[in-house]
């Protein structure tokens, strides 16, 4: 708690206009007072004894000179056992527990803890008195569902601290002392398994960031194919309206192979998480057999919840995909829409008359979203193993141009681009990633000779398709028709995928590579036609057993011989003069 | 509390700043003036200046006009007896029935907590195989009609009202010309559906302040009612005149404009109206269709856009017909696998096999000559104009795939649509197949699809 306090000058909006007395800091959490209600707030900007703060809550009601109170602290999260499998809003507010007591609506101004204080969970220690220690080493471990969590050393110990006690291996509180641990000046601080961490400050107590280098594979064909994303690399989704972003992540957060997927709903709708908390109990998650909501973290702050929260929950998933990262694990954090909250900073600075950059966003976005993909990487820890936090964040760029402020920042910083057009989602060839303008800086899972040949000739088919609506069908040569028909060929049978279908959602890597290999057989085979209308019936045909292809499992007996039909299938028009 | 206030300090567009000390953000009052007595709320404060919108709009407010704090936020009535009624943007009588006053609640509440907001679940079936096939229509769904000027879209949110089974009927109206509003009101008469509506009118005529309530009010109301476990449709036309009242504001306001002159929480302020539409864990469930006219019919204009990115989908209306390519229900998939085996896929085949039709018919303008397979594609694409697109049709949903299911038949070879193999087998119409059905059952009478191919030139 500070000694300072203020009284409310001005309500502006969100924005409150506060004098106070005392020492007041940058990005400290204070509260506003209105009809016994406390509703939490954050300093943005201080000149002489007044103070801008915006409010994490509808700010209906407040009167000038009513008090504010500061709490000397920077808005920070509660991190430890039970994460996993919670649904929180934007300040980590628990949204079910928030519901068994306020019922239907959100009601501002009740925080509840984010970790219950009831649970118990098992400790067994990991270190024994007189073990030196710095921070974010393990001091012990407890059960979490799928895996070992780790309780480590305070994330903010400078230098090296000896354990001086440890608790015996037994069943604790998240805020009951696990360890003692005394530094060479003698202090002693108690470690419970509870940390709190300021959301907007990295977590960075690991031995040093390597390059992203292993693909992640998240079995969406074109993506690792094509356009690969990395074990703790960056990417981004911008794409206009009902292109598909969203429908893309939530495949994502589904098959995509980490160990914890952070889920970041930021400023869109509702229902869409509905989905994911209402069905993920259900899924079982393959790599584990139990559940996928048992690796999963969501935090929910959608487009009618307080806009200040907005910024704030990009910066509490974050901060809960750092701690998942320092105890070892892989973790995928997947942000929908990280254009809700640059539009959420641009609300805010034009409330306190900041001089507006290009499409009135503040000048510091660019900078804003740079160290947020910043925290983004592969790390070696302490104790030598790897871990890593990848982000994938959506953008929608207004009037779907991607030549608008938040897309170019994000494009400056991140290693993969899927950009998705709609002229694909309007034709319903979904996901709508647009094979030519996408990119990635990544390797793929499969040949990178074959990947090379196929983005190749999807730009000739692309070209040919261009200049035909010119000269038509009869002004293109025979060879130009068949490198036409082949693209469009792949397009159908390996960009395209069916999220719906059972089998085809899902492409694993293993499969990848081998369907993969067979297409660029086909697409390299010279196909020899004499008229285009058979081309054309030709191709139909294949598309059609190739699509019939990609919903039979692999292990599947029909497996084979669909391949097999499809190998004799290309072999006629191989074989034919 | 009830202090009376005289020093206006300045007067601006539809605001007004009066001194005043003890006010509470957002509060309503009552001010004075010459011109009569109008609701007013508070909208900034800034020490004891207090920056108030007069619903009535400041026209006519003089310095000595006298300001009244009522110590609450804007109120609606409501219990069943607003049932019939019809209402201005600030819930006055418009009709000749008595005001209300009793059950007073609060406008603009608090959102959802989500994690008590359930999957949709329930189709919407609207007879138009536009929606119900291609873009289905899910109770609690939020969608807009993005039409040009002079698209007939009230007519078709009336015609959609009035074929949904819902228990209330919700009309917001903003910026109506005086003749939709008699529409509305006319339409929902003759169909007996008035005694379940109640029309909250805002006309072109009306004060521009009272046009930003409508959503809200109509919106809070549409709550009460589904808290009450009632399935309510809610109307909104137009939304595009809402955003246009927010930018009024927001520029005599002198808030710094993100994109054409509109403030740069349009997005927040959209979306805090149409998060409304929910389905409730164990009550009703709210659905808003509301129309958005496209200025220019362009749909990067910033209220289509902001809009598009918030609703579940979208229908475009063009040329009188729904646009089957630019129209989306993100709900459908919902819905759409327990209608029938074949939905999805008749859904998908259709569409791509229409885009083909339209690549054609581009390749035709041109003067180029028509393959085999564009022959195909435009005996098939004038079937689907005439008999799924043309919003004039009105068959159920199970007439309209087997309907899909004739026309590909009689256009294409099975393995040219790319259906799957096992869906072929067990839909593909041949003549065999479709006498053995028709013997069996007269549900699905073949000659109501034999509208015989009329190939023209
Ligand atoms: N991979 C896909 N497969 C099938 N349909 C899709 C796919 N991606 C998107 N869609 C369709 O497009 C709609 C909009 O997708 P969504 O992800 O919500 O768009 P965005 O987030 O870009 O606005 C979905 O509701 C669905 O109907
Ligand atoms: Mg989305």
């Amino acid at each position: 708690m500070s000694d300072a306090t203020g009284t409310i000058a001005g309500v502006n909006g969100s924005i409150l206009t506060v004098s106070f007395t005392g020492a007041v800091g940058q990005n400290e959490v204070a509260y506003a007072l209105v009809d016994g209600v406390r509703l939490m707030c954050e300093v943005m900007r201080v000149r002489g004894n007044q103070a801008d703060l915006q409010v994490f809550e509808d700010t209906t009601g407040l009167a000038v000179g009513a008090p504010v109170e500061f709490s000397g602290e920077l808005l920070s999260v509660e991190l430890g056992p039970g994460l996993l499998g919670q649904i929180y809003d934007g300040l980590q507010n628990p949204l079910p527990r928030l519901a068994e007591q306020c019922g239907f609506f959100l009601q501002r101004g009740t925080y509840l803890e984010a970790l219950p204080r009831d649970a118990k969970w098992h400790f067994t220690p990991a270190v024994k008195p007189g073990d030196a220690v710095t921070a974010g080493e393990t001091l012990g471990k407890v059960p979490e569902g799928i895996f070992d969590h780790h309780i480590m050393a305070p994330f903010n110990l400078e230098g090296v601290w000896t354990v001086e006690r440890v608790a015996e291996a037994g069943e604790y509180r998240v805020t009951d002392a696990v360890a003692r641990l005394k530094n060479a000046q003698g202090l002693t601080r108690e470690a419970a398994m509870l940390q709190r961490w300021p959301v907007k400050i990295p977590i960075q107590a690991f031995a040093e960031r390597l390059r992203p280098a292993d693909p992640l594979v998240t079995q969406v064909r074109v993506i690792d194919t094509f356009f690969p994303v990395a074990i703790g690399g960056t990417y981004c989704i911008p794409g206009p309206f009902g292109a598909g972003k969203t429908v893309l992540q939530q495949i994502t957060s589904r098959y995509a192979d980490a160990d914890i997927v952070i889920i970041a709903a930021c400023g869109e709708r509702a229902g869409e998480v509905v989905e994911t908390l209402r069905e993920f109990p259900k899924l079982t998650d393959p790599r584990t057999g139990k559940t996928l909501i048992d690796r999963t973290v969501i935090i929910c702050n959608t487009s009618s919840m307080p806009v200040a929260a907005r910024e704030a929950s990009v910066y509490t998933a974050m901060t809960i995909a750092g701690y998942y990262r320092q105890m070892g694990r892989n973790v995928l954090l997947l942000a929908d829409s990280t254009s809700r909250w640059a539009q959420a900073l641009r609300e805010t600075s034009g409330r306190l008359d900041e001089i507006p950059g290009e499409e009135a966003f503040p000048a510091y976005l660019e900078s804003v979203v740079a160290s947020f993909y910043e925290r983004a990487g592969v790390v070696r820890l302490k104790d030598g193993r790897r871990a890593s936090v990848t982000v994938g964040g959506t953008v929608s760029p207004a009037g779907g141009n991607f030549d608008e402020p938040v897309t170019q920042a994000t494009l400056k910083v991140v290693g993969a681009f899927h950009g998705l057009s709609r002229a694909r989602s309007d034709a319903r060839r979904y996901p709508a990633i647009d094979p030519l303008d996408s990119w990635s800086k990544y390797a793929s899972v499969v040949d990178a000779a074959d990947v090379a040949m196929a983005r190749e000739l999807l730009h000739q088919g692309a070209e040919i398709a261009q200049m035909m609506k010119v000269v038509g069908e009869e002004g293109t040569s025979m060879e130009d028709f068949v490198v036409y028909l082949k693209a469009e060929y792949l397009d159908a049978v390996y960009l395209q995928q069916d999220a719906y279908d059972p089998v085809d959602s899902a492409t694993s890597a293993e499969r990848q590579r081998h369907v993969f290999g067979a297409l660029a057989g086909i697409l390299r085979a010279a196909l020899r036609f004499t008229e285009k209308e058979q081309a054309r019936h030709f191709m139909h045909g294949l598309t059609q057993i190739t699509k019939d292809w990609n919903r039979i499992a692999m292990d599947a007996p029909e497996f084979r011989a669909t391949e097999e039909r499809i190998r004799r299938t290309v072999a006629e028009a191989t074989g034919r003069a | 509390m009830h202090k009376v206030y005289h020093r206006i300090e300045d007067i601006a567009g539809n605001v007004i700043i009066v001194r005043a000390a003890g006010v509470k953000y957002r509060e309503l009052a009552e001010v004075a003036s010459r011109r009569g007595v109008s609701l007013a709320q508070v909208i900034r404060l800034e020490g004891d200046h207090v920056s108030l919108q007069v619903f009535a709009g400041a026209r006519g407010v003089a310095t000595d006009a006298r300001v009244r704090f009522l110590g609450h936020t804007m109120r609606v009535p409501f219990s069943d007896a607003l049932l019939g009624r019809v209402f201005t943007g600030s819930a006055q009588p418009r009709d000749r029935g008595p005001a209300l006053s009793e059950n007073m609640i609060e406008i603009g509440g608090p959102p959802v907590n989500p994690s008590k907001r359930i999957i949709p679940r329930n189709m919407i079936r609207t007879g138009i195989p536009m929606i119900d096939v291609f873009n289905t229509l899910v109770e609690s769904q939020k969608l807009p009609i993005f039409a040009p000027a002079g698209q007939p879209y009230n007519q078709l949110l009336a015609r959609i009202a009035l074929q949904a089974e819902v228990d209330v009927i919700v009309l917001g109206g903003m910026g109506l010309k005086h003749d939709d509003y008699l529409f509305f009101r006319d339409t929902l008469e003759e169909q007996g559906a008035m005694i379940r509506s109640v029309l909250f009118v805002h006309t072109a005529a009306d004060p521009v302040v009272e046009c930003l309530l409508v959503p809200d009010v109509s919106l809070a109301v549409a709550e009460q009612f589904a808290l009450a476990g009632k399935r309510v449709l809610v109307l909104l036309s137009d939304m595009t005149n809402f955003a246009d009242a927010m930018k009024e504001i927001a520029i005599t306001m002198e808030q710094i404009p993100s994109n054409r002159g509109y403030p740069g929480d349009l997005y927040s302020q959209l979306a805090a109206r149409y998060e409304k539409a929910v389905d409730f864990d164990t009550a009703g469930s709210i659905t808003v269709l509301a129309v958005t006219t496209m200025p220019g019919d362009d749909d990067t204009h910033p209220v289509p856009d902001n809009t598009g990115y918030i609703t579940e989908g979208q229908f475009y209306l063009r040329d009188g017909v729904i646009d089957p390519f630019r129209s989306l229900s993100r709900l459908k998939q919902q819905v759409n696998g327990d209608t029938r085996a074949d939905h999805r896929t008749i859904m998908n085949t259709l569409i791509q096999l229409y885009a083909g039709y339209r690549e054609s018919l581009e390749k035709q303008a041109m003067g180029f000559r028509m393959s085999e397979w564009d022959a195909k594609l435009l005996k098939y694409g004038r079937r689907f104009d005439r008999e799924l697109m043309d919003l004039s049709v009105n068959i159920p949903l199970e007439k309209a795939l087997d309907l899909g299911w004739e026309i590909l038949a009689d256009c294409f070879e099975p393995m040219e649509t790319g259906v799957h193999t096992r869906l072929i087998e067990r839909f593909w119409p041949n003549s065999a197949k479709r006498s053995m059905e028709s013997d069996k059952s007269d549900a699905s009478d073949p000659s109501d699809n034999a509208s015989p191919p009329t190939p023209e030139t």
